[in-house]
């Protein structure tokens, strides 16, 4: 599977949906001027907040047959689908988001399924479609099912879109297509459930449970995107930094302290601050802050030599010293806290 | 508690190893503040003042309190230093586990605080499965060594079966209503075994779905007992232990004491042979009696979803007294390992194989309970 190289005349184009959320805009903006690119398309809803970088901007919804004009009309060859979003209230809603997450998808697919200039599709994915479940494995690898599939939210919506995928490369098996499956992301500038969780002045948790979380940081992720787009990588990969984070001590490493509530109150607790639009927390959350989830990812080791440069403890903590979280709790104050108690006690005990 | 008294064979043994079990620790208490560094120190000079600042590091800033106890572990120096420097070793590892003399109070203070700074301050490690060794170490296990040498007075056989450093299966005979046979052979193999290995355990899908149990199981090192997580832990070297009888194990009457259950499926066989790692049958003697199961309620079982409610004599008819586990005498024996790379590539897919190995580590356990329960003189010495 060795890379396309890059023919003489740059000659692909690349459309980019959801290009005005944070990762969608950055990959567009890097794919702009690699090897073998021609143009650019990024499509959404609404335009992008910041500059495209030599991108083009199509407003078109993806839900609507029009997207499958901007394909022809451009003789797209490669689509990445970047739109299936984690975040209801940022969509308008838990109806709209799955409306855009799932219809987006299948008419996206079914413009792509027409066009014969399609030759690439690369989706973005996320773990989520593993669920999370006291049965499960202590890692994911990309060929085991979800020990319970996810009933609602963010994780069905995946695992339904992830579903439409593989429907269309059974129909357009001459098309190259690659799944990225996702952990959380952070990263200096990107926003999620997570980075508004985090930056609460008190970190709500389940009673009684410490969930394992892996982080993937956004320069990885994108660069794990923008390889798959450029190179030919067909097939499903786990992509999520190394190594593991448990809750309580990521919110400690925030300087945030703990607050383990029962797991019905922080239905409750999660409900009213969705509510009040503090953070964007769907209820599905929660079972995976009881059981939590890592993925194995070997595969993208091996076959695409992907590594991410940050582990998940150097994702979260550049998180937290970019975000410039204010520290409730700062390591500097502890440690002198500790020199302090060691102090007295040893010019006490030690007389 | 029957077949205790069948044959007391070597009358002589029990006692034996219950007093070195506790009394060096007593004894060696004092002994303690005076490390193997000191007793050499102190067998030239005498432990008046500071005579080097180069030996007079942390641990001792108590010679001048015990003038008393240092000459005279000086004393019994060089022909029995050996003797003594495990003894002392040994307490001292006790005393890291709870006592607040002994080890210098300085150096535990420091240590502690150092501890729980890096606890607030989220400073630590933990693997893939979740398991955190220092907090399994200074505090779990720490929780369960008095249980263990006081309460339980564990014995342990045949150590050196197990590899220091490889890959291996530990499997092991399931009792006590509680799974508490699995904490003590973990504590057995962490504190006594030569390499100090961690002892990762695979558990029931029951234990994950509780809150704080489930906690509590994966930073102990724990994880679900499923074919990946064993090979994926196998795979990567670690000791792994697995109780295959499960729930009918430490669930079954106090009447089918010793007499072992299904082997599951065998999974565990299987797992072994496909990481090519050995198997080592380990026979756990004295938890049969910490709870006596006399009774089990299993309409409650059914509403609450468990595998079953333990009546034994003091629980619930002494209320939470009853939860009191009785103090029988433990043996833990590590049997010599069964080797699994001696079967061609696939075996692991060989039914008929995997059976028969099954069914020896089974034989093998169900023997050596046997013998151990001969040996036993009585459930409680």
């Amino acid at each position: 599977m060795a890379a396309k190289s890059a023919g003489s005349p740059p000659s692909r184009v690349v459309l980019v949906t959801g290009v005005s959320r944070h990762l969608g805009g950055r990959l567009a903006r890097e794919l702009v001027g690699a090897p073998g690119i021609k143009r650019v398309i990024g499509v959404d809803v609404i335009p992008p907040p910041g500059e495209l970088g030599g991108a083009e901007f199509v407003r078109a919804d993806i839900r609507n047959p029009i997207i499958a004009k901007v394909i022809t009309a451009a003789g797209v060859d490669t689509v990445v689908h970047m739109s299936v979003i984690a975040t209801p209230v940022s969509a308008g809603g838990r109806t709209s988001m799955k409306e855009i997450n799932v219809i987006g998808t299948m008419q996206l697919l079914a413009a792509c399924q027409k066009a014969d200039s399609i030759r690439k599709l690369v989706v973005k994915s996320s773990t989520a479609v593993y669920g999370a479940s006291p049965k499960d494995p202590a890692m994911f690898t990309e060929d085991m099912e979800p020990k319970a599939m996810p009933r609602s939210g963010f994780g069905k919506d995946s695992v339904e879109v992830e579903g439409y995928v593989r429907g269309f490369a059974r129909r357009r098996p001459d098309v190259t297509v690659s799944m990225a499956r996702f952990a959380n992301f952070l990263g200096p500038r990107i926003d999620t459930p997570f980075t508004s969780y985090f930056q609460l002045p008190v970190v709500p948790t389940v009673l009684g449970f410490d969930p394992r979380m892996q982080f993937v940081h956004e320069d990885d992720g994108i660069d794990l995107l923008r390889r798959l787009t450029l190179e030919d990588h067909p097939g499903t990969f786990n992509a999520a930094g190394e190594g593991a984070l448990l809750l309580s001590q990521a919110a400690h490493r925030a300087g945030r302290p703990t607050l383990p509530l029962p797991s019905p109150l922080v239905s409750a607790f999660g409900d009213w601050i969705r509510r009040s639009r503090i953070v964007d927390f769907s209820p599905e959350q929660i079972r995976f802050l009881s059981y939590g989830r890592m993925v194995d990812t070997s595969r993208a080791e091996r076959r695409i030599g992907w590594t991410p440069k940050y582990s998940t403890r150097e994702t979260f903590d550049e998180f937290v010293a970019v975000r410039g979280i204010n520290r409730h709790l700062p390591a500097e104050r502890v440690e002198a806290l500790e020199h302090l108690v060691a102090g007295a006690l040893s010019r006490g005990g030690g007389a | 508690m029957t077949e205790a008294r069948i044959i007391p064979i070597d009358g002589e043994r029990p006692r034996r190893p219950v007093k070195k079990a506790v009394a060096p620790q007593a004894s060696a208490a004092p002994a303690a503040a005076a490390p193997p560094v000191q007793a050499a120190a102190s067998a030239a000079a005498e432990p008046a003042g500071k005579p080097s600042p180069a030996l007079d590091i942390k641990p001792r800033k108590r010679p001048v309190k015990r003038p008393v106890a240092a000459p005279a572990s000086a004393e019994a120096a060089p022909a029995d230093r050996n003797a003594d420097d495990a003894r002392v070793d040994e307490a001292l590892h006790e005393v890291l586990g709870g006592h607040p003399d002994g080890m210098d109070w300085d150096t535990r203070v420091a240590r502690t605080l150092d501890f729980l700074r890096r606890r607030v301050t989220g400073d630590f490690e933990v693997d893939d499965f979740g398991f955190d060794p220092e907090l399994t170490d200074r505090v779990l296990l720490a929780a369960v060594r008095p249980l263990y040498s006081k309460w339980f007075r564990v014995e342990t056989r045949g150590l050196e079966n197990i590899p220091d450093s490889a890959g291996a299966l530990l499997v092991a005979n399931h009792s006590g209503t509680v799974a508490i046979d699995s904490v003590m052979t973990q504590l057995a193999i962490h504190d006594h075994h030569p390499a100090h290995r961690n002892l990762r355990m695979l558990g029931a899908n029951l234990v994950f779905q509780l809150p704080v149990v489930g906690e509590v199981a994966r930073k102990s090192g724990a994880t679900l007992a499923c074919n990946a997580d064993a090979e994926r832990l196998l795979g990567s070297g670690e000791l792994v232990g697995v109780w295959p009888e499960g729930f009918k194990g430490i669930g079954k009457p106090f009447s089918d004491r010793y007499k072992l259950q299904r082997f599951g499926r065998g999974g565990f066989v299987a797992a072994a042979l496909r990481a090519r790692v050995p198997i080592v049958p380990c026979s756990i003697v004295g938890a049969e009696e910490i709870y006596p199961i006399i009774g089990n309620v299993k309409s409650l079982a059914r509403l609450l979803g468990v595998p079953y409610v333990p009546i034994t004599p003091t629980f619930p008819l002494l209320g939470p007294l009853g939860l009191v586990p009785l103090p029988s005498k433990w043996i833990i024996e590590f049997g010599e390992p069964i080797p699994t790379d001696i079967y061609p590539e696939g075996a692991a897919d060989d039914p008929m194989l995997v059976f028969n190995l099954t069914d020896q580590v089974r034989e093998t356990i169900q023997h050596t309970l046997y013998k151990l329960l001969m040996q036993r003189r009585s459930v409680f010495f």
